[in-house]
């Protein structure tokens, strides 16, 4: 899970890193109180930020610097509703004016390929990290670090020096270091990030930006309810995770549903492949309904994906490892039923494969309730084609 | 031969009294498998009737070794205990240990994965979140169906469980030498390439189809490794090209990041290394028998 700039440094503050000091606006009125606080308490003026889980922001207009609080209330009127790369920009952070001198880069990462955690340092700052990977590899260094030693004092500071940063820095870095490892550790972080780190004028260092992953894993021992965002997640996502169904909304017209992620993935590309083919139709979703399958749990599926308005047919893509394909089918036609019991009947035809455990008795099922929408192909490729295919026909006949 | 899991394996279930240690200890029984005990600390000295055999449970991993000369663990304690469990295994110098386990947190799975590490890497870890090791007519350790497929001369490691079935289902006439299941999530202890050098060394497997999907950068590293490595023909397979950026695709480790991690690039890496890739699983398993024919 992606954190907000202003919810990573609320962590941060509670964790003792110096950060940036602001407070979140979500109206202009806001943006304008806020800014006269900060004035009346001698900050020379303050710097707006779009609040968005992307990167390039500043780029796209998304930050801006104001010197009153009328200023500021006009430039977060701007900001508030701006689309940077698909998001839409529901809330700035007002934060004070810095005094910059230099700025660092700095962050604390999964190593996927070496199965450890990674330091990041360097004394290019302010600039995407990627460049200078690319740009300027040598000034960017990386120091792994032990998931059982952690980081000290002297780890901190061999990370510091790593990067290059001047000895005016270094004191104040290596103790930020310390306390950021500390979040990324007690938060079930996969990613800390410090975007830039400054230095100031007056020779403090501190976080002026702040991106934090969080793992979706550590729920079960973390409160990341607290960071849920209703205005990102698209409509039917959020239904879907109320439901407990591991579902992600696309942009094509073949609803999918089958069990286990790589197979769904799989079945994503095959269907991708089959509509180009008619006219280009492409996957509407990803739905993993893992193992088990109950009737229940198929149609809060099949409910969830005919209600992406965008569907024009469905392919239940099933191989029955552990999952009995007879369970499966009874899953099927119980959905179907309750489904127009809740005055929702299903339209759409819906292409189904069954293979594996109990294949033969999961089709026969399915032949004898005889439900009309419900076509059965015995292939995973034939039957993305026949789902493609339906959908064709159904956009260009609407 | 096979690798990793023969017909001699002796394995114990860590979390054998639970609904999930239960249900799979008596599947693997059902197949086969030597399944000589359990732990859970708290029915020690009890037994669990699986599939009509009686199995004694453990206090302790490294009791259930002295008494039963077990050497593979298959753990299926549940996330928030996964990490010491494991550990514990570590500890006892289990040699094998496939955790089923889903949902475990990557900090927890680095920690333990540094910790067999240190321990001078006496453990082989398959998994997380993995659907274990099959070398059918053997032995079976985790949920993988035993009865799609019979022994056979195919060797295969995937990152994904429904793709393993699916490939084993269509290749059923041929068979298979292992099946590993080694996860989908972002730290994961035996990788494609420890799979691929076992491969390449036994025997038993003539051909090898590895399953990737979107996400770090496991294929290329493997397409490196069977570059210089493998001299078996390998055929690939790659989920995940029509997935976005950003967005998790039901495993936690896949997700493309930026430009990082799509299966797109994995696919170029491997045909890079004359790896040839199927681009749907059927079309993968059709590769599979050419190669085989060709040999």
């Amino acid at each position: 899970m992606d954190l907000f700039e202003y919810q990573a440094k609320d962590i941060f503050a509670n964790y003792g890193v110096p950060i940036q000091q602001g407070k979140v606006a979500t109206t202009p009125d806001e943006a304008r109180a806020i800014t006269a606080e900060f004035i009346a308490a001698g900050k020379p003026g303050v710097v707006i930020k779009a609040q968005v889980k992307t990167g390039g922001r500043g780029k796209a207009g998304g930050v801006k610097l104001a010197a009153t609080a009328e200023e500021a209330a006009e430039k977060a009127a701007k900001i508030l509703g701006m689309d940077i790369k698909g998001h839409t920009v529901h809330s700035v952070l007002i934060a004070e004016d810095i005094d910059i001198a230099q700025e660092y880069y700095l962050s604390f990462l999964l190593d996927r390929g070496e199965r450890t955690f990674l330091a990041m340092c360097s004394v290019e700052g302010g600039m995407e990290i990627e460049e200078v990977a690319r740009t300027n590899p040598q000034a960017l260094a990386k120091i792994p670090v032990s998931p059982l030693a952690g980081v000290d004092a002297a780890k901190a500071a061999e990370i510091i020096a790593a990067g290059g940063l001047p000895e005016e820095a270094r004191a104040g870095a290596a103790a930020l270091a310390e306390r950021m490892w500390a979040v990324f550790t007690d938060e079930d972080a996969t990613l800390v990030e410090v975007n830039p780190l400054v230095l100031t004028g007056s020779g403090e260092v501190i976080a002026l930006d702040a991106k934090v992953t969080l793992d979706d894993n550590a729920a079960f021992r973390q409160s990341l309810d607290q960071y849920a965002d209703p205005t990102a997640a698209d409509p039917l996502e959020a239904r879907a995770k109320a439901k407990h169904l591991n579902y992600v909304k696309l942009d094509g017209e073949v609803g999918i549903i089958g069990n286990g992620a790589g197979l769904v993935m799989s079945t994503l590309d095959v269907v991708a492949y089959a509509g180009e083919s008619f006219g280009g139709v492409r996957p509407a979703n990803f739905l993993d309904i893992g193992g088990g399958a109950s009737a229940e749990v198929m149609a809060n599926g099949l409910d969830i994906v005919l209600s992406d308005p965008s569907v024009r047919s469905v392919l239940v893509n099933v191989f029955g490892g552990i999952t009995a394909c007879d369970a499966v089918a009874n899953g099927i036609v119980s959905a179907i039923g309750l489904l127009a019991e809740q005055g929702s009947p299903v339209r759409h035809p819906i292409v189904v494969r069954l293979d594996g455990n109990n294949a033969a008795e999961g089709r026969a099922i399915l032949d004898n309730a005889a439900i009309p929408v419900v076509e059965q192909v015995a292939t995973m490729d034939d039957a993305a084609r026949r789902a493609a295919e339906l959908a064709a026909a159904a956009v260009t006949g609407a | 031969m096979a690798i990793f899991l023969t017909g001699d394996s002796r394995i114990i279930v860590q979390g054998i009294t639970g609904s999930e240690g239960r249900k799979h200890g008596a599947r693997m029984i059902e197949a086969g498998t030597k399944v000589v005990g359990g732990t859970n600390p708290r029915k020690a000295g009890q037994t669990v009737d699986l599939a009509g055999q009686q199995v004694p449970v453990f206090a302790t991993v490294a009791e259930a070794m002295a008494q039963t000369g077990a050497d593979v663990s298959v753990v299926f304690v549940p996330e928030t205990g996964t990490k010491a469990a494991v550990i514990e295994a570590i500890d006892a110098r289990m040699p094998l240990v496939i955790v089923i386990t889903e949902g475990v947190p990557v900090h927890d799975t680095a920690v333990f994965w540094a910790h067999a590490e240190a321990a001078g890497n006496t453990t082989r870890i398959v998994g997380p979140n993995c659907p274990g090791v099959a070398s059918p007519g053997k032995s079976n350790a985790g949920i993988i169906p035993a009865d799609i497929t019979t022994e056979g001369r195919i060797g295969l490691v995937s990152k994904s469980g429904t793709l393993t079935y699916q490939m084993m289902y269509e290749l059923r006439d041929i068979g298979f030498s292992t099946a590993v299941g080694i996860g989908g999530d972002p730290i994961i202890g035996t990788t494609h390439i420890d799979c691929l050098r076992a491969f390449q060394e036994d025997p038993q497997t003539e051909a090898i189809v590895m399953i990737g999907e979107i996400g770090g950068d496991a294929e290329e590293r493997a397409a490196a490794f069977i570059e210089k490595n493998v001299t078996k023909p390998v055929v690939a397979y790659v989920a995940g090209f029509t997935a976005p950026e950003g967005k998790t695709m039901g495993h936690a480790g896949a997700i493309i990041s930026g430009s990082a991690g799509t299966a797109q690039a994995k696919k170029e890496a491997l045909e890079k290394v004359g790896v040839r890739v199927g681009r749907t699983p059927s079309e993968t398993a059709a590769l599979v028998r050419e190669v085989l024919q060709a040999s």
